[in-house]
Order: structure tokens, then C-alpha cells, then sequence
């Protein structure tokens, strides 16, 4: 085996790739960090945004994994008609777009929304979103069902018979709780936590559409203010540098909290529990579940009713808008299949742990990259070849790709493993190597994960208001963007058909290539 | 007393009826071909799967709908029978306290019955420290903390060896007799059962029928028997 012939085509596309994702994560930082003033340009405005940033993810991120364990312990002892599309449908926020999900929310929880219709109708003042509670809100909505994830996985973890195990010795539900329930809490929770703070602390969409001003700013959102309203690039650079620590620093930390896997295969499976049948459990139970799925349904399902209204009266600036979103989704899925295959390809042929997990680490920079520092980057790197603005959409659809990548690798890297384990050797022994190999194994082997990281590419890049807004060109908005500035001048029945179909496009990208991996796949 | 009252087990095509009772203080096993139902007869009465009809009794007492630890008896499943992440001597006091929360006396009775088992100093190990047959031990020393009347072994020795499955068995048969209680074994080998149990279940065709003594019963096997023994 040691001196089998490596076809080369399997090294070269994947260094390729990983010097392209490279240049694009360290190579912008380094930009950044050569363009940025002295960390004394650090105003105390900007050290609010700082501390702002770090309250709001610490604070969704505990108030998330606390709401998460009694849903997850629901969920896990409970069997119910749905229960199995409930439990999709938590996975389902991570690829709505920001903004959507924003509009429902307002359309719930805003001044004229329903919860402060039913107060003003018991004389009690309309709910003010905007703030570090509006902020801490959007995220829980995000998070609470990834945590619930996270830890219902857990719960599912503990192999059944020890629960049997439990019952034949007669434990009650607290005797559960601190023999089987409380360790794996304590090895899952950590994870969980860490991974949503370092989700929260990047967030843009959310607090530029409901944080600003001087109280609940974030540093992603003082970067792009920086930039865009100040014009003050060294600022912006100076900034990007603190929200690049902030990110490394917590990824590391998450690393070392141990991320628990989310995508793990058998969640529609409840546990038989003889100790919770009684009926003030139940009642609990099933409280908890529809809370849960009324806090994630009922935004989206104002969405809807606001917006079909709102459809026939879209413009054609949202109608190009849309048009300018797809292509941009398209471009990013194609970028982001191509770099993990190549990357994922790289990572197999190469040897030795050492070379594979370089090879690998690379793909997942883009983890503790945010979206606005490699925008900056990109910006100062570009400004002195063109103008930064007429490549506004490639960038764009880059930027996305490479944002998608860690999720990509994280489906394809394992496949192509288990593709060359499984199938390797046959291969070898008829010379199916290069092109062919390429063709007539790989590719119709791992039709499901390229399907699956196409279309999460393609959901979060359809979605995504983060490096188009630094960017953004007046003439040439993606959709969000245009979404977005429909809420701003409170055109809010427009707002609410674009978000619609903002919604139904990414919805419906994300379906067409999840779908088209599965369709016909001999596995 | 074990009683089985016109006891009917369903699970989508799948039929087992029974209708029989156990002598106290009789060492019983349980035979027949895989898939006839053994292991949902033992869970009937264990209470981890419902029948759809007839009634459990314990001493005339009804305890069908009973939570499985709220039983008169103890159950020794197949394989994981104790908590990876706690001692020998927590896995055996969780059969007096699941709380854990043990008096001087109660963590006294936990050490003798180590003793008797034969882990003596192993008391702080856990499971994955232990042997196969050092981790059945436990379970045994379990079973005599809890001291119910009844015990039910699903195949709980399948993973040893054939001499560690003897020894073992032998234990179980002295510990069971010591205590004065009723045993329940499943078993796939005929020599297990011939060499402890005084009398035999055959679980065939849908039908788990009434104990019968064992050395008359493989002397002379009904049909159901032979196809099984072959």
C-alpha cells in the first residue's frame, strides 16, 4: 500500500483549495491587522460594543441551553403524532434567513405585533423589541432549537437499557435524574453552550436590524458602521482585529468544551420511561413541547399571513433582487462543493494524521472567520485594484461559500472516508484512478452529502445580510438586503412578500438539492 | 406464588399465551427456540412489556399493572446490567437506595453481599475494570441486597465461557437457595438447565407451557422439543 501510485489530481485541487480558503481567512486577517490603527484608536464606544457583544452571546447562550434541557427531556421520554417532524423542523432555523425570521418575531413580540395587541387590549403598553432583549430574543430563537438538538441527542445517547436498568430497580424520576440525566448534562452542556456563544458573538443581522445605538451595538455591527456611515477604514480594519480575537478565542474554547455532534442520525426515536407516566409530568410535557413549537412557529407563521398579501404588490426591484439572490446561491453552493470536495479528496490522500489535519483545520477557519472581517479584508486588499462595489455579488457568493465550507466538510471528509474504505481497493485493482475515479465512484457514491452541503450552501448564501451589506451596491441588492431596506422605510406589507419569498426560495433551494442527493441513490 | 392467569402477549403478528403457576422456592428455567418469545414472557412478568390480556399474580396479589420496580422481583437481563460510571459498591447499594444515600447498616449488608459473591477489594472498581464474570458477580450481590422473592434471569451469562458460565450458574442455583427465593432462567443450553433447574418451561408455538420437571422432561422431549434440541 505505501508505495501505491497517488493519481495526482487528488493532491493538487485540494492544496489549491486550501490556499484559496487560507488567503481568504489569515491572508484577510493579515490585511486587517496591517491596515488597522493602534489599539489606543479604541474609543470607549467601541469598548461598549465589545462588552455588548459578549453580554448578548453569554446571555443567549444560557438562557438557550436552559430552555433547551426541559424541551430535550420532553422530547426524549415522549412518542407523539409529529414528533418526528418537530424534531426537523429544529433543525430548520439554521438555514432561514436572518431577516425572515427577524420580520416574524416583530410580527410577534414587536410594538404592533400580537403579544402587544393582547396587552394593549388588558390596557398594558405595546413590548419594546429593540435592545439587548430584542437581540437576546432573535437568538434564542435561532439557538433554543440547535441546543434542544444538541441535548436531546444526549439524552438519546444513554443506550436504553439502562433506563430498563433503572426501572427494574425502582428508581423515580429524581433517582434518574442524578444517576443518568446529570453526567450527560455535564458533558453536553459545556459543548452546547460554547457553540452558540461563538455563534452569537459573530451575529450581524440581527443587531443591525434590532440592536444600534450606543447601548446595543455589536463589534460586527461597529465594523460595518465604521465602514459604512464613517468611511473610516483603519477603524474598521481595528475592529475586525477585535472581533477576529473575540471569535478565535471563544472557537478555541468551544474546541475545548468538545462540540457535540447535531447531525448524528436516530433522534425520531423516544425512550420507553417507566418512571414519568404520571399525569402531572405528562401535562408538563406536553406544555413544554407546544411552547417550544408555538415560539418557533407562530414568526414563521406570520410570515406567511402577512406576506401573502404582500406578494402581489412586489416590485420589480424585489423581483431582480430575487433573481440577483438565486444566482449568487447557486454560484456559492457550486464554490462550496467544489472546495470541500477537493479539500475532502486532499484530506484522504494525503498521509499521516499530521497533513489531514492541517488539511482539514484549514476548511474550518472560516468557523472563528467572521463574515465582516474577511469583508474588510477583501475591501482593503481590492480597493487599490477596483472598485470594491462592482464585485459586490461574486464576493458575496465567495464569502458564503466559504462560511458554508465547515459544514460541508463536516458531511463530505467522513464520506469519501468511508467511499474509499469500502470501495478503495476495488478501485485500485481495475485502475480506476483520476477522472474516472472521480466520475464513476465518487461522485454517484456521495450524491447525498454533496446534495446536502449544495443545498445548505445555497439556503444560507440565499438568506445571508452580512459582507452584501458592506458591499452593498444601490443598484445591485440581493435579496435580504432589499428586504431589508423595505423594513427600514417601514414598507412593511412589501417587506413581508419579499420576506415570503425570501423564505420559500431558500426553503425550496435547500429541498431541490437535499431532494436531488437522495433521488435514485443506490446506497 | 407465581401465577400466570390466561396471560395473552401480542406484538404486531407475533402470539404467545401462558397460563401456569411457579412453586415457591422452585428453580425454573425457560427453553425454546429464539424468537418463540422467552425474553417477552420474562418481560410480562417483569412488567417492561403489557400483555393484552389476563392478569400477573404474586401470593394472590395482582401486579399487572405494577411499575417494574415496584415488583416482588429482581431482574438480571442479558448485558447491561450496571451503570458504567459507578462502583461496584454504588451499583450494588442502588438495590437498597437508588438515592445512593446509604446508613451505616444498610452499607454493611452492601459489603457482606460483595463477600459472598467474592469481591472482596473491589469495592471502588468500576464495571469496565472488572471481568466478565467479576461484573456478573456484582449483579449477583445486587440480587441479594434487593432480596425479593423472585428472580428472573434473561440468558445472563450468554458472554461468558463455558467453564466461568458454570461456576457462575452454580453460584446463582447456591445464592438462589440460600435466600429462599423463587428463580426464573432463560437458557439456550440444556445442560444449563438440567444442571440447576428442578423444573422447565418450554416456550414453542405460541404457547409458554406449565413447568414441567427437567430431567423427565429431556429424557423423554416432546416434538416442539426435539425440532428445537434437534
Amino acid at each position: 500500500m505505501a508505495d501505491r501510485a497517488q493519481p495526482l489530481i487528488r493532491f493538487w485541487p485540494g492544496f489549491g483549495a486550501a490556499a484559496l480558503v487560507a488567503a481568504l481567512t489569515l491572508g484577510t486577517v493579515l490585511a486587517v491587522a496591517l491596515r488597522a490603527e493602534g489599539w489606543a484608536g479604541l474609543t470607549p464606544s467601541d469598548w461598549a460594543a465589545v462588552r455588548f457583544t459578549l453580554l448578548q452571546a453569554l446571555l443567549s447562550a444560557a438562557i438557550s441551553v436552559a430552555l433547551a434541557v426541559p424541551v430535550a427531556r420532553a422530547l426524549a421520554r415522549r412518542r407523539f403524532r409529529g414528533r418526528s417532524l418537530l424534531v426537523t423542523l429544529l433543525g430548520a432555523p439554521f438555514i432561514l434567513p436572518v431577516i425572515v425570521a427577524i420580520l416574524g418575531l416583530l410580527a410577534v413580540f414587536g410594538r404592533n405585533g400580537l403579544f402587544s395587541y393582547l396587552f394593549g387590549t388588558i390596557g398594558l403598553p405595546a413590548i419594546d423589541i429593540y435592545g439587548l432583549h430584542g437581540v437576546v430574543l432573535a437568538h434564542v430563537f435561532f439557538n433554543l432549537p440547535l441546543a434542544t438538538r444538541l441535548i436531546l441527542q444526549g439524552w438519546l445517547a444513554i443506550p436504553a437499557e439502562r433506563f430498563r436498568l433503572a426501572a427494574s430497580l425502582g428508581f423515580a424520576s429524581d433517582d434518574i435524574a442524578r444517576v443518568l440525566e446529570r453526567p450527560m448534562l455535564r458533558n453536553v452542556l459545556p459543548g452546547a453552550f460554547m457553540v452558540i456563544f461563538v455563534i452569537c458573538t459573530t451575529s450581524f443581522a440581527v443587531a443591525l436590524a434590532l440592536g444600534g445605538g450606543p447601548k446595543a451595538t455589536t463589534v460586527e455591527l461597529a465594523i460595518y458602521q465604521a465602514f459604512r456611515f464613517e468611511f473610516d477604514l483603519g477603524k474598521a480594519a481595528l475592529l475586525a482585529l477585535v472581533q477576529f480575537t473575540i471569535c478565535t478565542v471563544a472557537a478555541g474554547l468551544a474546541l475545548w468544551a468538545h462540540v457535540p455532534e447535531a447531525g448524528a442520525p436516530g433522534l425520531d426515536r423516544a425512550v420507553e420511561r417507566w418512571d414519568a407516566r404520571g399525569s402531572g409530568s405528562r401535562w408538563l410535557d406536553a406544555a413544554l413541547i407546544t411552547l417550544a413549537a408555538l415560539f418557533l412557529l407562530l414568526p414563521l407563521a406570520m410570515v406567511t399571513v402577512h406576506g401573502v398579501p404582500g406578494m402581489a404588490g412586489l416590485g420589480n426591484s424585489v423581483a431582480l433582487a430575487a433573481g440577483r439572490s438565486v444566482l449568487v446561491a447557486l454560484a456559492a453552493a457550486l464554490v462550496t462543493v467544489v472546495l470541500a470536495l477537493a479539500l475532502a479528496f486532499a484530506v484522504q490522500a494525503v498521509r499521516g494524521t499530521i497533513g489531514k489535519g492541517v488539511l482539514e483545520g484549514i476548511g474550518y477557519l472560516a468557523i472563528a472567520a467572521s463574515p465582516l472581517v474577511i469583508g474588510t479584508g477583501l475591501f482593503i486588499v481590492l480597493f487599490p485594484l477596483l472598485d470594491p462595489v462592482s464585485v459586490a455579488l461574486p464576493i458575496t457568493a465567495l464569502v458564503n461559500a466559504l462560511m458554508s465550507l465547515p459544514f460541508a466538510l463536516r458531511a463530505l471528509v467522513p464520506a469519501v472516508a468511508q467511499v474509499e474504505h469500502q470501495f478503495g481497493q476495488l478501485a485500485d485493482s481495475l485502475s480506476l484512478h483520476g477522472w474516472a475515479r472521480l466520475r464513476h465512484l465518487y461522485l454517484p457514491r456521495l450524491r447525498r452529502p454533496v446534495g446536502f452541503a449544495a443545498g445548505l450552501a445555497a439556503a444560507l448564501s440565499m438568506g445571508d445580510l452580512g459582507v452584501i451589506a458592506l458591499f452593498a451596491d444601490p443598484e445591485a441588492a440581493t435579496l435580504p438586503l432589499q428586504m431589508y431596506r423595505l423594513m427600514a422605510a417601514y414598507r412593511m406589507d412589501e417587506a413581508a412578500g419579499a420576506g415570503l419569498l425570501l423564505l420559500v426560495l431558500s426553503l425550496s433551494l435547500f429541498w431541490l438539492f437535499d431532494r436531488g442527493g437522495r433521488i435514485d441513490a443506490d446506497t | 406464588m407465581l401465577t400466570l392467569e390466561r396471560i395473552d402477549i401480542r406484538q404486531d403478528e407475533f402470539r404467545l399465551t401462558a397460563e401456569f403457576k411457579v412453586d415457591d422456592r422452585a428453580l425454573v428455567a425457560v427453553v425454546g427456540p429464539s424468537g418463540a418469545g422467552k425474553s417477552t414472557l420474562l418481560n410480562v412478568i417483569s412488567g417492561f412489556f403489557a400483555p393484552v390480556g389476563g392478569r400477573v399474580l404474586w401470593d394472590g396479589a395482582d401486579i399487572t399493572d405494577a411499575a417494574p420496580g415496584k415488583r416482588p422481583l429482581s431482574v438480571v437481563f442479558q448485558d447491561n446490567n450496571l451503570f458504567p460510571h459507578l462502583t461496584a459498591f454504588q451499583n450494588v447499594a442502588l438495590g437498597i437506595k437508588p438515592s445512593l444515600k446509604l446508613d451505616k447498616a444498610e452499607a454493611v449488608r452492601v459489603n457482606d453481599a460483595l463477600e459472598r459473591v467474592g469481591l472482596v477489594g473491589m469495592e471502588l472498581r468500576k464495571p469496565g475494570a472488572l471481568s466478565g464474570g467479576q461484573q456478573s458477580r456484582v449483579t449477583l450481590a445486587r440480587l441479594l441486597v434487593r432480596g425479593r422473592p423472585l428472580i428472573l434471569l434473561d440468558e445472563p451469562f450468554a458472554a461468558l465461557g463455558p467453564a466461568l458460565r458454570v461456576e457462575m450458574l452454580d453460584l446463582v442455583a447456591e445464592l438462589v437457595r440460600a435466600e429462599g427465593a423463587t428463580l426464573l432462567m432463560v437458557t439456550h443450553h440444556p445442560a444449563d438447565a438440567l444442571r440447576i433447574a428442578d423444573q422447565t418451561i418450554v416456550v414453542a408455538n405460541g404457547v409458554a407451557a406449565a413447568p414441567v420437571p427437567t430431567q423427565a422432561l429431556f429424557d423423554d422431549p416432546p416434538k416442539v422439543l426435539r425440532d428445537y434440541l434437534g
